[in-house]
């Protein structure tokens, strides 16, 4: 039941928006195509922006790898890890997500390239990659941006955020796939 | 980021030094740097028609649809602040920008309503609980389609880059749900301390 929904929902949502925004766009009398074009140009500069991130996330874990500490890494945590269903590849998400937008991009390419875009590991790092923010970043700039020195509860509350999408992506993953 | 990084190196190299495995270090490290050229570029197809499709919906003014649509939630979530108040204006904004993937929209927003919540605090420089409440729903992803993440997949070469879309929902909704649940009850657990008395001089 709640896979049917969800495979439609992932099946329908982009040609969805890719009809209807026009669609309402042109409705409403925007220069549709001007618009668009606009946008697109941007597409290329977000390429470029993430690659400096892509290269130093893909060359450490590609040494930790070569190394043989991911492996070392992944048979010492195996024991902990295994039980929650996350795999020795995705623990590097864990840590970088909430301190690096282009870094969690990062790991999940080196994922897709190691494991495979379909696999168990590749599916799971996509949905936390998706479902969750790089927290760190976002309170500095908030936080900053008001001269908000003294942060609260604001830290804490956004960690156990992270921690339950977390969470909630393997649970989901394995429910589904 | 630059500690854990650096860190990472050291570890690698450290751990293939033990190994005897340090001739392999080179090949990788040069292959990983042109592999993630190749997939950075791969990109730019995708996430040039997801955002010429998003300006499309901006300019639609489907960010603004969206925020009259929040606005009965959002009044709920932030009962301290006047609801003709600017800063709710821009919490609305600034939460439908995110949900539909705005990231350089949203932010902007985000800023001018968490420098308007500042206005309404009593103690300046010390986070009110609309201040915490609107980072952690920052924090908590709240867009419908990964796109960033839906590129990296077709450029790896997935049969199906799609089929997260649907999990990715539920993790976020579940991430953004909680971020709520967390700064309600830890500001219940934590009030803010009353006004300092005005200094009188």
């Amino acid at each position: 039941m709640l896979r049917a929904a969800l495979d439609a929902l992932s099946v329908a949502a982009v040609p969805v928006l890719l009809a209807g925004v026009p669609l309402v766009a042109v409705l409403r009398r925007v220069k549709v195509y001007p618009a668009f074009l606009d946008g697109a140009k941007q597409g290329f500069e977000t390429a470029v922006r993430i690659l400096p991130a892509l290269v130093a996330i893909f060359v450490a874990l590609a040494l930790l790898r070569a190394s043989g500490a991911l492996d070392a890494a992944a048979g010492a945590l195996s024991p902990v890890l295994e039980p929650l269903g996350i795999p020795a590849s995705v623990l590097p998400m864990i840590l970088v997500r909430p301190l690096s937008g282009g870094g969690a991009l990062g790991v999940v390419g080196d994922v897709l390239r190691s494991e495979g875009a379909d696999s168990y590991a590749g599916r799971l790092v996509s949905v936390m990659a998706g479902s969750t923010e790089t927290t760190f970043y976002v309170l500095a700039v908030y936080m900053g941006a008001a001269g908000i020195a003294r942060y609260r509860h604001a830290l804490p509350a956004a960690l156990i955020a992270d921690l339950v999408g977390f969470t909630a992506a393997i649970i989901v993953v394995q429910l589904m796939f | 980021m630059g500690v854990l990084w650096t860190g990472l190196l050291l570890l690698a190299i450290g751990f293939a030094a033990a190994n005897g495995r340090l001739a392999a270090l080179t090949p990788a490290a040069l292959d990983a740097a042109r592999a993630a050229v190749t997939l950075a570029l791969g990109l730019a197809g995708v996430m040039a028609l997801w955002l010429g499709l998003m300006r499309v919906a901006e300019e639609a003014g489907l960010v603004r649809a969206l925020a009259r649509a929040a606005r009965p939630l959002l009044r709920r979530l932030f009962p301290e602040v006047p609801p003709e108040h600017p800063a709710m204006a821009s919490i609305l904004m600034n939460v439908a920008a995110n949900v539909l993937g705005l990231g350089n929209a949203a932010t902007p927003f985000g800023v001018k309503a968490m420098q308007e919540l500042e206005t309404l605090n009593p103690r300046p420089g010390t986070a009110t609980d609309a201040q915490a409440l609107l980072c952690a729903i920052n924090t908590a992803s709240l867009q419908l389609v990964p796109a960033t993440v839906l590129a990296l997949r077709a450029a790896a070469g997935s049969q199906a880059p799609g089929e997260i879309i649907g999990p990715t929902i539920v993790a976020s909704a579940c991430g953004a749900v909680a971020a709520v649940a967390a700064a309600k009850v830890l500001a219940r657990l934590r009030p803010l301390p009353p006004a300092p008395p005005a200094e009188g001089r």
